[in-house]
């Protein structure tokens, strides 16, 4: 048992590191996650995900495997495509998922073709892919930075992004750019995804954020306890499958992310609110 | 964040013996050039509840929208006199499934306290607890909003209405699709709200509710059609005519001729 669960990580310590990069993530990325989903986001999160390659690939092109610059240029590189692609539906009847689609697939046209200008597939595959098991010290500070950016950047702007999700008009009645703390929002979106990006690659980065959040849903309906329990749900998810990665010798992003998605799995069959449990049981009505 | 102010802020307007809370001069409300509210000028008188009447389309609710300073393009004046103004939209503009309480959503009404970071103290509570009894919602604090009723969730808007203690409040068809007990006590409030002095303009549909519960009327459809008392505005003439101008918009009009006139 003990050589099975805590020896990797008491033994190993490219496997401490990493795993604490998973707890980051999973306290920074779930809350942001859920927002995501309650502003009916999760595609276009994911459409953002993809567009920091080209990015992270200039960076990649400019300064080769070197964390800051192709982490700076994937955070550019994402909240370009927020911006433009919400102006482009500000300014056209485009509607805004439509144009985040468009863009996304340009940026991810664009990244594939610069990395494979210098680059070799094993750069390409560690872009897109990641490698957590590679995180090194100066990740390790981008990831806890992030994480502790998101958190007090997120109770700080709590209370007018919920009023921005739920009754935009109000906001703006009150006088309130609403706009702002949505760019805000989007802003801290991208953070979370750079510093995901290394350990979980610009394809899966979105997996530790949103599958939790999305679990968590089937189980509680307040933005608090959704938080808190797609947290420990993204940790474990992180833990379970560093294990695996690390024991079955698999690439551990993806490993992750499907350890995620069965904790999905198992709360959309067996959560306590709207999930194929809950709808087959059919509970005696109540009296009245 | 800042305080909702009229965003035209004058000194009252003495009309007559009746003071204006909103004076329009020549108001156009386009949006892609279309107008939909075409060179209105009308009062509002103060203290008082106005229904806004008119058929679909008619602008009515650009004009609210206008009043609160949300249109995207205004043409003329709105001279107010109003310090603090409510306002409640459409119920399409707001995303029911969110995950909120009805007594948070009801607190919010004092956003103009407490704005985005500021804290909400025990008044703001014990009034929101307070609206929420008066409007026949007790017990119901700690409710998810995604399981009441329309007509509950109604209620819950007009609580929030209330905590903002605006004096002059503008509603936005308050009455679509709820039911005869609740639009009484709806009206229970609205009434209250004129013996506290506070001005009320509402967009209605029901002619019979009008002429009942609303003294004064402004009648459009896009223009000026009448405005005053409801017994004259709200004759056959006038809303033969409204249904008239309706049947004859023209969804490909070129440029409006009329200068936009020199307003006093």
């Amino acid at each position: 048992m003990h050589d099975l669960l805590i020896a990797p990580f008491a033994d190993f310590g490219f496997m401490k590191r990493a795993l604490v990069a998973c707890l980051c993530l999973s306290l920074g990325g779930s809350s942001i996650g859920v927002f995501l989903i309650l502003r009916r986001m999760s595609l276009m999160g994911d459409a953002l995900a993809h567009a920091l390659l080209p990015g992270a690939a200039l960076g990649f092109l400019l300064g080769g495997l070197s964390l800051p610059a192709m982490s700076l240029g994937g955070f550019l590189a994402g909240i370009m495509t927020a911006l433009v692609s919400g102006a482009i539906a500000r300014f056209t009847s485009m509607r805004e998922d439509a144009s985040f689609a468009a863009a996304y697939l340009t940026a991810l046209a664009l990244g594939v073709l610069i990395v494979s200008l210098r680059g070799s597939a094993v750069d390409l595959m560690n872009i897109l892919f990641g490698a957590i098991l590679a995180v090194d010290n100066q990740a390790m500070f981008l990831i806890g930075g992030t994480t502790t950016l998101t958190l007090v950047g997120l109770a700080a702007i709590y209370r007018p992004l919920v009023v921005e999700c739920f009754n935009p008009g109000f906001l703006a009645a009150m006088g309130v750019r609403g706009a702002f703390y949505h760019y805000l929002f989007l802003g801290l979106a991208v953070l979370n995804m750079v510093a995901a990006f290394q350990a979980l690659g610009t394809l899966m980065a979105l997996g530790l954020m949103l599958l939790p959040a999305v679990a968590a849903s089937f189980w509680s309906r307040e933005v608090w306890s959704m938080t808190a329990i797609a947290a420990p749900m993204a940790f474990l998810s992180g833990a379970i499958g560093l294990l695996v990665s690390f024991h079955a010798g698999l690439p551990s992003g993806p490993v992750i992310v499907l350890v995620a998605s069965l904790f999905f799995l198992g709360s959309l069959l067996f959560g306590s609110r709207a999930s194929v449990r809950a709808r087959l049981s059919r509970p005696v009505h109540l009296r009245g | 964040m800042r305080a909702l102010h009229c965003r035209h802020a004058v000194a009252l307007h003495v009309v007559g013996a009746v003071k204006a809370a909103l004076k329009l001069v020549d108001l156009t409300v386009s949006y892609d050039r279309h107008p939909a509210v075409h060179h209105v000028s009308a009062e509002i008188p103060a203290a008082e509840m106005t229904a806004l009447v008119g058929p679909n389309g008619a602008g009515k609710s650009s004009l609210l929208k206008a009043m609160m300073g949300l249109a995207p393009r205004i043409e003329g004046r709105i001279e107010c006199s109003a310090r603090r103004i409510a306002y409640l939209p459409q119920q399409a503009e707001i995303d029911r499934s969110f995950p909120i309480s009805v007594l948070d959503t009801v607190l919010l009404g004092r956003w103009s306290r407490f704005g985005a970071f500021g804290k909400a103290n025990k008044a703001d509570v014990h009034d929101a607890h307070h609206a929420i009894d008066s409007v026949g919602l007790g017990g119901f604090e700690r409710r998810p909003i995604d399981t009441l009723s329309v007509g509950q969730f109604q209620r819950v808007l007009f609580a929030r209405l209330l905590l903002q203690d605006a004096d002059l409040v503008l509603l936005d068809e308050p009455f679509a699709a709820i039911d005869a007990k609740t639009v009484t006590d709806l009206m229970d409030v609205i009434r209250r709200w004129r013996s506290e002095q506070r001005t009320v303009i509402a967009v209605l549909h029901d002619l019979d509710q009008v002429r009942r519960d609303f003294p004064n009327s402004l009648l459009m459809a896009r223009e000026l059609v009448a405005s005053g008392p409801t017994v004259g505005v709200l004759s056959s003439e006038n809303l033969l005519r409204a249904r008239a101008m309706a049947e004859a918009w023209d969804e490909h009009a070129g440029a409006c001729e009329m200068p936009l006139r020199q307003s006093a």
